[in-house]
């Protein structure tokens, strides 16, 4: 039974062909095949929140799937939700009040805490904090990228900063 | 780190992933992925194949079914934990895995997670085998000698090990539905929001009058499977919760997280927060 495994699927917004080793997990085909370095390796398994990344419209762990199980699927990295300016609003944000030091965390708290704002409701900081308890951060002590996210939810709804 | 070297196939049908367990004894089935991902990730296990589940089609329906008393809600192995984290049928039918959810992991995981994984991998600290026991539900599975339904009771063996033959895929979940008698209850404590507990409780009951009858209490992360704590039950059924914490016969071993006596202590505090939901909700 065969080791690699042909798979095409769209990987921000452009159609890839490739054949990969059956092991190779989603976050280090983008990686390492796609050269897209954003997505971070951490933990690989499932508890740092690191290569957080979009699978057919969700977030995903890049580390708990496999390349493999993307045929067909439509994925977005942070370079790919970075450069369509989804998320500039954020990015100044998290720029603005210090959200980040070293910035490891950050391209996962991003994506985590886009998917929390797409929901569309302002989010309590409770909440905020509830949803992105899957992304560590060994720097901020999480504070101001409460306050970020929160300053985000409510200006997206139109309360002033 | 990287796992070890494996084969893939994606698999068309249940027959067809039955008929590969038995031709590669050491093949593990990928659903979610989210606990098999990461033990393969850490060389915890290093089978030769692996056999994904998720394109089967007709197994990840959540639905109310006819049947004994209010029916059933019927959950097929693949529905992922974000499907039930947003049925209505669950959040009616179903409220004591509606409550759970949310603290199952972490909104990524939930998004890959399915019920059906969490129930055949059988972690004794998780949440959904405790429902599953605390509902006395029951789990179809499929093998090479056809269908059979197994109850709750009868299901977790041991450590990690299930009813499950090496042959046999889980397909579906069923749990009694809901009705205005049903009382649940759900706490646990964990160092961080959607992390394994430290000790978890699931329990059931039905209003009798003024009391309870038919309570089930199901704990989770306090032995090598989920537990019942039937003396307790007992105990709270006479309304007795003092009664109850002093009949808890659980004898839960030291791990990473607390000593066994820390986490017996917990399991009575749990029991007086269960006990008095159980007891206050109202239809």
């Amino acid at each position: 039974m065969s080791m690699d495994i042909d798979i095409a699927l769209t990987v921000n917004g452009e159609r890839i062909a490739e054949r990969v080793e059956a092991r190779k997990s989603l976050v280090d085909f983008v990686r390492d095949d796609l050269g897209l370095t954003g997505s971070h390796v951490g933990c690989e398994h499932g508890v740092c929140g690191a290569c957080t990344m979009r699978v057919d419209g969700v977030i995903v762990r890049g580390c708990l799937m496999l390349a493999a199980q993307c045929d067909g699927a439509v994925v977005e990295t942070i370079e790919g939700l970075s450069d369509s300016g989804e998320l500039a609003d954020l990015q100044a944000a998290f720029e603005q009040r210090n959200a980040l030091q070293c910035g490891f965390c950050t391209p996962g708290m991003l994506t985590a805490a886009q998917d929390l704002l797409n929901r569309g409701s302002v989010p309590s900081r409770d909440e905020i904090r509830e949803h992105i308890s899957g992304n560590f951060c060994r720097c901020t002590g999480y504070h101001a990228i409460v306050d970020a996210v929160e300053s985000v939810a409510k200006a997206r709804h139109g309360a002033k900063p | 780190m990287k796992p070890a070297p494996f084969a893939y196939r994606k698999v068309r049908s249940l027959d067809e992933a039955v008929a590969l367990l038995g031709e590669t004894p050491d093949a593990r089935l990928l659903a979610g992925g989210q606990s098999l991902m990461a033990t393969l990730n850490m060389r915890l296990s290093a089978p030769s194949l692996l056999i994904d589940i998720n394109g089967l089609s007709g197994l990840d329906g959540i639905a109310h079914k006819n049947g004994q008393g209010s029916g059933f809600v019927e959950i097929g192995a693949l529905a992922r934990h974000v499907q039930a984290e947003r049925s209505a049928t669950i959040a009616k039918l179903a409220p004591l895995i509606a409550r759970a959810m949310p603290l199952v992991g972490h909104p990524a995981i939930r998004n890959r997670g399915t019920l059906g994984g969490s129930i055949a991998f059988a972690d004794p600290a998780a949440e959904l085998p405790a429902c599953l026991l605390a509902l006395d539900g029951e789990v179809d599975a499929q093998g090479p000698k056809g269908k059979r339904t197994i109850k709750a009771g009868d299901y977790f063996k041991g450590l990690y090990e299930t009813a499950l033959g090496p042959q046999e895929i889980l397909t579906a979940i069923r749990l009694p539905a809901a009705d205005s008698n049903t009382r649940i209850g759900f706490a646990e404590l964990a160092r961080r929001h959607g992390d394994y507990a430290i000790v978890g409780l699931a329990a059931s009951a039905r209003a009798d009058g003024k009391g309870l009858k038919d309570v089930r209490l199901a704990y989770f992360g306090v032995g090598n499977t989920p537990l019942r704590a039937e003396k307790s039950e007992a105990a709270l059924a006479h309304g007795d919760v003092d009664g109850a914490v002093a009949a808890l016969d659980l004898d839960p071993h030291d791990d990473i997280q607390a000593t066994g006596a820390v986490k017996k202590h917990l399991a009575g505090v749990l029991l007086r927060r269960v006990a008095a939901q159980l007891m206050e909700q109202r239809p």
